[in-house]
C-alpha cells in the first residue's frame, strides 16, 4: 500500500547519467573551471616531480667546486649559473628544493593535524574546556612568531643535533616549530564550523538514531567541516616555504652545506651585483611555488563554497 | 483490562538559560515549554498545533531527550526516560524516532542515501553484513515510494519531496513505534505535501505507528490526527479529538486560530476574529493566563490565576476561566 | 487599457548547465483598482515574473529574452534603469516575503519610509518623517510618533511586514506587487495582515498584484486567478469561476490536494495527490509542461504546447481537453 504513492511518474526521476556526483567530484570539476588554479595545479606538479626525480635525471653532484667555472652566468652546461664555489647551481636548487617542499608540507600536516584535533574538541565540547583551550590558541596567537622561532631554534638544535643527527635534527625541529606556531588558525576556523554543524538537523537526526558523540562527530561533522581548512592548509605550505627560507636567510636553518633556496640566497647576498643569477633562481623558485599555491588555494575556495555545499 | 499509554508526559517543562554580563552568568530564561502534559495511546495520532514560539517544537525534542528537559517526566511505556543511562537512551532511540521540517538540512550532503538510510541499521547492528544491509535498505526505499537507483546518489539530486522520504525511510529502519513529526510537511508544496501526508497515512497502517503530528496548518493537522492539542507559548491550552476541536472549540485562542485559517473557497463567507498584538516574548509571558493580553474574554481573574486544563466534554479539555 | 500588460513574457537564467526558461511566455493583464492572485508551487516563475516587472533580476545571469511589460501603454522593458527608478515605489511598488531581512537593520524605520517619499516627491527631511508617522498609522502600528524612530530589530515579524506596506505605500502607487507577503508569518499575523491589505486597498484604490502558493489567501483576497506552472500560464479565471469550475489538469490537482477542514464528511478522505514532480526548466522538452504528471494525457499533449484557449466569459485554459470539473 504504501509503495503506492511513488516518488515520481516518470521512468527516469532524476534525469542523470548512471554515474552519480559525489559532492567532492562536483567540487572537483568546480575546482577545473578556475583556470589559473588548475594552471597552478599543473606548474606545482612539476614543480615537484622536478625536484624528486631531478637529481637521478639530471647527475650533477651538489658539491661539485670546479674553481674554472665559479660565478659562471646560466650556459648549456650549468643552466642556473654557478656560485663562488663553482657549483652547479640547477643541481643545488633541485636538491634543496626537495628540502623547502618537504618542509612546508611536514609543517602544515603538523600545524592541521594539532589545529582540527584542538578544534574538534572545543567545538564539541561546552564550557570550561572549551573556554581553556581557547585561551590557549589566544596565548600562542600573541606569541611574536619570528623571535620565538629564533629562540627556539637556538636553545635545541644542540640537542637534537645530538639525538638524531643534523640533517633529521634541524628537520624536525623547523616543522614542529613552524607547524607548532600555525595551528591557531585552523584550530579557530574547525571550532567555529563544529558550533554551526553541532546545531544542523543531520546532526540531530545522527544523535536521534542513537549515534555516540564520536560518531557524529567522524562521520557527520568533520566531514561537513573540512572546507575552510583544506583552504587554510594551502595557505600554511606557502607560509612554511617562507618561513623556511627566511630562517635558512637568516642563518638559522640548516647546516650549510645544505642548500635549500632560503640557504642559497643567504650565500648569493653578497654577489647581488656580480652574480645575480644566483640569487635569482631560488628567488624565482620559491616564488612561482608560494603563488602557485595561492592560486590553488584560491580555487579551492571557490570549488568548496559552502553555497552549493551547505 | 485497560492497555497503559505508549506515552505519557507530565509537567514537562524546558527553560534555556541567557546568558549575560561580563561573566556570563544566567540573566533570564526562555520558558519555551511550561508545564506540558498529555498521553498517546498505542497506533494514535496526536496534532500538536501552535504558532512559532509556542514550543511544539521543543515539546517533541524533549520527548525523545534530544533535549535534556528542565523539569517534569517523560514515560514512554512506563519507563522513566530522563531516569535512562546513554546504554538505554540508545535502545530508546530503536523505539521512538523523529523526521525533520526541512528536508535541505536534515540530511549529511555527504553521504549517500544509502549510507544515510542504513545509518541506523549500522549503529544498532540490525542487520548481518553489508549484504545484508543493502537489501534492508532497498526495502525501505521502495516502501517510502523510492527505488533502489537512488542508493548511490546524493541528497542534493534530490528534490524536497523526495528528501523527506528518505528522512522517513531513516526514521523507519529502527522500527521505531513511535515518531515525532516534526513540521514534516511543512517546507512542502501544496501536491508534494499531499504525496507525503498520504505515505505516511499508509505507513501508520502498516507498521501500527504512532504519531506526534506537529504543525501549524490547521487543515493538515485535522486531516492526519486523531486528536489535536493546540499550545500557546509554552502551554497546552486545548486538547480534543480532531472533529470536536474544529466543530466545538472552546478555548478563545483555538476559536481565533480556526477562524484566521484561509479557506481555499470563495464562496464562504469569513467571519474573522483578529486578534490584536503580537506574541508575546516567551522570556517574560504574561503572568496568569498566558493568552489574557489578547483575549477578547479576558477578565480580573485571567491576569492573576493560570487556568489548568479541565475537561468540558468527553476527552475534550481546555484552560480557560471563561470558556465557550 | 489595462494598468499593466505582460505579454509574451521571457525571463531565462543563465546557468552552469544551460539556460532555465523561468518564465517562459506569459501573459497576465491587471485592471485598475484590481486584485489579481497568481498563484502557483516553487518554480512555477511568479516571482521571477513579479520582479521582472519591475526589472529586480539581477541581469546577468538573468535576461529578458521575449516580451513587453506595458505600463499605462508604455513598455517597461527597454527602458533605462533611470527612468525605471522614476517607476518604482512611485507608481508600482513592491512587499517582500521576508520581513526579516527586507528592512535595513541599520536605518530607523521611519527613514527607510521617507526615503522613497524625499526621492520622488522631493520633499523636505522633516516633511517626510511626518508623512512617515502618518504611514505608520495607516498601517496600525500603535503608538507611531514614536515607534518611528525605532530600528527594525526593535519590531516582530508582522510589525515589520506593516513597516514593509507603509514603505511600499508611501508615495501612493497606483500598482502594489505583494510577493507572498504573509507566507513567513504566523497563521494569526496572517490573517491581521490581510485584513490590513483589504482595507488598504479599499481605502486607497491600488491594483494588487498577489503572488502565492497558498489558494486559501487567493480565495480570500483575490478577485481574478492566474494559475501558472513551469514558467508558464495554465488557467486563468474570476475567483469564484476558478474554484468552482476549475478546467486545467494541474489547477484541479491542486485544489484536490489540500486538506480541507471537512467537517461534515463521515470519514477521512484521502488525499488526491498529483504524482511526480515538476520538470527541469533547463531546455525544456516540447508540448505541453504537465504532460508527465497529467493523468488524462494523450500523444498530442506532447507534441505541441497549448495556448490559452477561453472556455468560458473572462475563463481561459491551456489544456487541449475539454475535462469535466
Amino acid at each position: 500500500m504504501a509503495g503506492s504513492t511513488p516518488a515520481s511518474a516518470t521512468a527516469s526521476p532524476l534525469g542523470k547519467p548512471a554515474a552519480s556526483a559525489s559532492l567532492w567530484a562536483e567540487s572537483w570539476l568546480r575546482f577545473k573551471r578556475h583556470r589559473l588554479a588548475y594552471l597552478s595545479l599543473w606548474v606545482l606538479g612539476l614543480l615537484v616531480l622536478a625536484v624528486l626525480l631531478g637529481p637521478f635525471v639530471y647527475k650533477v653532484g651538489i658539491n661539485d667546486i670546479d674553481f674554472k667555472a665559479r660565478l659562471a652566468p646560466p650556459s648549456w652546461q650549468h643552466p642556473m649559473g654557478t656560485d663562488d664555489l663553482g657549483r652547479d647551481l640547477l643541481a643545488r636548487a633541485l636538491y634543496g628544493g626537495r628540502i623547502s617542499l618537504a618542509v612546508g608540507f611536514a609543517s602544515m600536516v603538523v600545524a592541521i593535524l594539532v589545529g582540527v584535533t584542538i578544534g574538534a574538541i572545543a567545538g564539541i565540547s561546552r564550557g570550561w574546556v572549551d573556554a581553556v583551550l581557547m585561551w590557549v590558541t589566544d596565548l600562542f596567537l600573541s606569541l611574536p612568531q619570528l623571535p620565538m622561532l629564533l629562540v627556539l631554534i637556538f636553545f635545541f638544535r644542540d640537542g637534537l643535533k645530538a639525538i638524531v643527527g643534523p640533517e633529521v635534527g634541524i628537520f624536525l625541529l623547523i616543522v614542529l616549530v613552524i607547524g607548532g606556531f600555525r595551528w591557531m588558525p585552523a584550530a579557530r576556523l574547525v571550532r567555529a564550523q563544529f558550533f554551526s554543524l553541532r546545531e544542523k538537523e543531520f546532526v540531530e537526526a545522527a544523535r536521534a538514531l542513537g549515534a555516540s558523540t564520536q560518531r557524529q562527530v567522524a562521520r557527520h561533522i568533520l566531514p561537513n567541516a573540512l572546507g575552510p581548512v583544506i583552504v587554510a592548509a594551502t595557505i600554511d605550505v606557502a607560509a612554511a616555504i617562507i618561513l623556511e627560507s627566511t630562517l635558512s636567510f637568516l642563518g638559522l636553518g640548516f647546516p650549510p652545506d645544505i642548500p635549500t633556496w632560503g640557504r642559497i640566497l643567504f650565500d648569493a647576498k653578497d654577489y647581488l651585483d656580480i652574480a645575480m643569477h644566483w640569487s635569482l633562481f631560488p628567488g624565482l623558485a620559491i616564488f612561482i611555488t608560494v603563488l602557485s599555491i595561492s592560486f590553488i588555494g584560491d580555487g579551492l575556495r571557490d570549488a568548496l563554497d559552502p553555497r552549493r555545499v551547505m | 483490562m485497560s492497555v497503559p499509554p505508549l506515552l505519557q508526559v507530565k509537567g514537562l517543562k524546558k527553560h534555556f538559560p541567557i546568558r549575560g554580563g561580563l561573566l556570563r552568568r544566567v540573566v533570564d530564561h526562555v520558558h519555551a515549554v511550561d508545564g506540558v502534559s498529555f498521553e498517546l495511546a498505542a497506533g494514535e495520532t496526536l496534532g500538536v498545533v501552535g504558532e512559532s514560539g509556542c514550543g511544539k517544537s521543543t515539546t517533541g525534542r524533549c520527548v525523545l531527550r534530544l533535549i535534556e528537559p528542565t523539569a517534569g517526566e517523560v514515560l514512554f511505556e512506563g519507563r522513566d526516560v530522563g531516569a535512562m543511562g546513554p546504554q538505554e537512551l540508545r535502545g530508546l532511540a530503536r523505539d521512538m524516532q523523529i523526521i525533520f521540517q526541512d528536508p535541505f538540512a536534515s540530511l549529511n550532503p555527504r553521504m549517500t542515501v544509502a549510507a544515510i538510510v542504513g545509518e541506523g541499521l549500522v549503529i544498532h547492528k540490525l542487520a548481518d553484513g553489508p549484504r545484508a544491509i543493502e537489501e534492508r535498505v532497498v526495502q525501505l526505499l521502495e516502501t517510502v515510494g523510492l527505488s533502489s537507483d537512488h542508493m548511490r546518489r546524493y541528497p542534493h539530486e534530490f528534490s524536497g519531496g523526495q528528501r523527506q522520504r528518505i528522512g522517513i525511510a531513516r526514521a523507519l529502519a529502527v522500527n521505531p513505534k513511535l515518531v515525532v513529526c516534526d513540521e514534516a510537511v511543512s517546507a512542502l508544496d501544496v501536491s508534494i505535501q499531499a504525496q507525503v501526508i498520504n505515505l505516511l497515512e499508509d505507513l501508520r497502517e502498516q507498521f501500527n505507528l504512532t504519531y506526534i503530528f506537529i504543525a501549524h496548518d490547521l487543515s493538515v493537522v485535522e486531516h492526519i490526527s486523531h486528536r489535536v492539542a493546540v499550545m500557546y507559548l509554552g502551554r497546552i491550552v486545548e486538547v480534543a479529538p480532531s472533529r470536536d476541536l474544529y466543530t466545538s472549540p472552546r478555548h478563545p485562542y483555538t476559536e481565533a486560530l480556526l477562524s484566521a485559517v484561509p479557506i481555499p473557497d470563495p464562496t464562504v463567507a469569513r467571519k474573522r476574529i483578529v486578534l490584536e498584538g503580537d506574541v508575546p516574548s516567551p522570556i517574560h509571558p504574561p503572568k496568569g493566563c498566558h493568552f489574557h493580553p489578547r483575549c477578547p474574554r479576558a477578565q480580573a481573574q485571567c491576569k492573576t490565576d493560570a487556568p489548568v486544563l479541565r475537561e468540558l466534554a468527553p476527552g475534550h479539555v481546555a484552560a480557560c476561566h471563561f470558556p465557550n | 487599457m489595462a494598468l499593466l500588460e505582460i505579454q509574451g513574457l521571457k525571463t531565462h537564467f543563465k546557468t552552469e548547465d544551460g539556460w532555465l526558461h523561468a518564465v517562459d511566455g506569459v501573459d497576465i493583464a491587471i485592471d485598475r483598482g484590481e486584485t489579481v492572485g497568481i498563484v502557483g508551487e516553487s518554480g512555477c516563475g511568479k516571482s521571477v515574473t513579479a520582479k521582472t516587472v519591475l526589472k529586480l533580476i539581477d541581469m546577468p545571469p538573468g535576461k529578458i529574452v521575449a516580451g513587453k511589460v506595458l505600463w499605462k501603454g508604455r513598455d517597461l522593458v527597454p527602458l533605462p534603469p533611470e527612468a525605471m527608478q522614476k517607476i518604482r515605489a512611485k507608481e508600482i511598488s513592491i512587499i517582500f516575503q521576508e520581513p526579516m531581512t527586507s528592512l535595513n537593520p541599520v536605518y530607523r524605520v521611519g527613514e527607510q519610509i521617507a526615503e522613497s517619499l524625499r526621492l520622488h516627491e522631493g520633499l523636505s527631511r522633516k516633511d517626510a518623517l511626518d508623512r512617515a508617522v502618518e504611514m505608520l498609522k495607516l498601517v496600525r502600528i500603535p503608538t507611531p510618533e514614536r515607534r518611528v524612530n525605532d530600528y527594525p530589530h526593535q519590531f516582530s515579524g508582522g510589525m515589520r511586514q506593516r513597516v514593509m506596506i507603509a514603505i511600499a505605500l508611501a508615495c501612493k502607487p497606483q500598482l502594489v506587487i505583494a510577493d507572498e507577503p504573509t507566507t513567513a508569518l504566523d497563521v494569526t499575523i496572517q490573517a491581521q495582515i490581510l485584513d490590513l491589505l483589504g482595507r488598504l486597498k479599499d481605502e486607497m484604490g491600488m491594483a494588487v498584484m498577489l503572488i502565492t502558493h497558498a489558494m486559501g489567501v487567493v480565495a480570500e483576497v483575490a478577485q481574478r486567478v492566474v494559475v501558472m506552472y513551469a514558467g508558464k500560464v495554465v488557467e486563468e479565471a474570476p475567483v469564484r469561476e476558478l474554484f468552482a469550475h476549475p478546467r486545467h489538469p494541474y489547477t484541479q490537482g491542486l485544489i484536490h490536494s489540500i486538506p480541507r477542514i471537512d467537517l461534515d464528511a463521515r470519514h477521512k478522505v484521502r488525499l488526491e495527490a498529483i504524482p511526480g514532480t515538476v520538470p527541469k526548466l533547463i531546455d525544456p522538452p516540447e508540448g505541453c509542461r504537465f504532460a508527465a504528471r497529467c493523468k488524462h494525457v494523450r500523444t498530442e499533449c506532447r507534441q505541441a504546447t497549448p495556448p490559452l484557449r477561453e472556455v468560458a466569459s473572462g475563463h481561459r485554459v491551456a489544456c487541449i481537453l475539454d475535462l469535466p470539473t
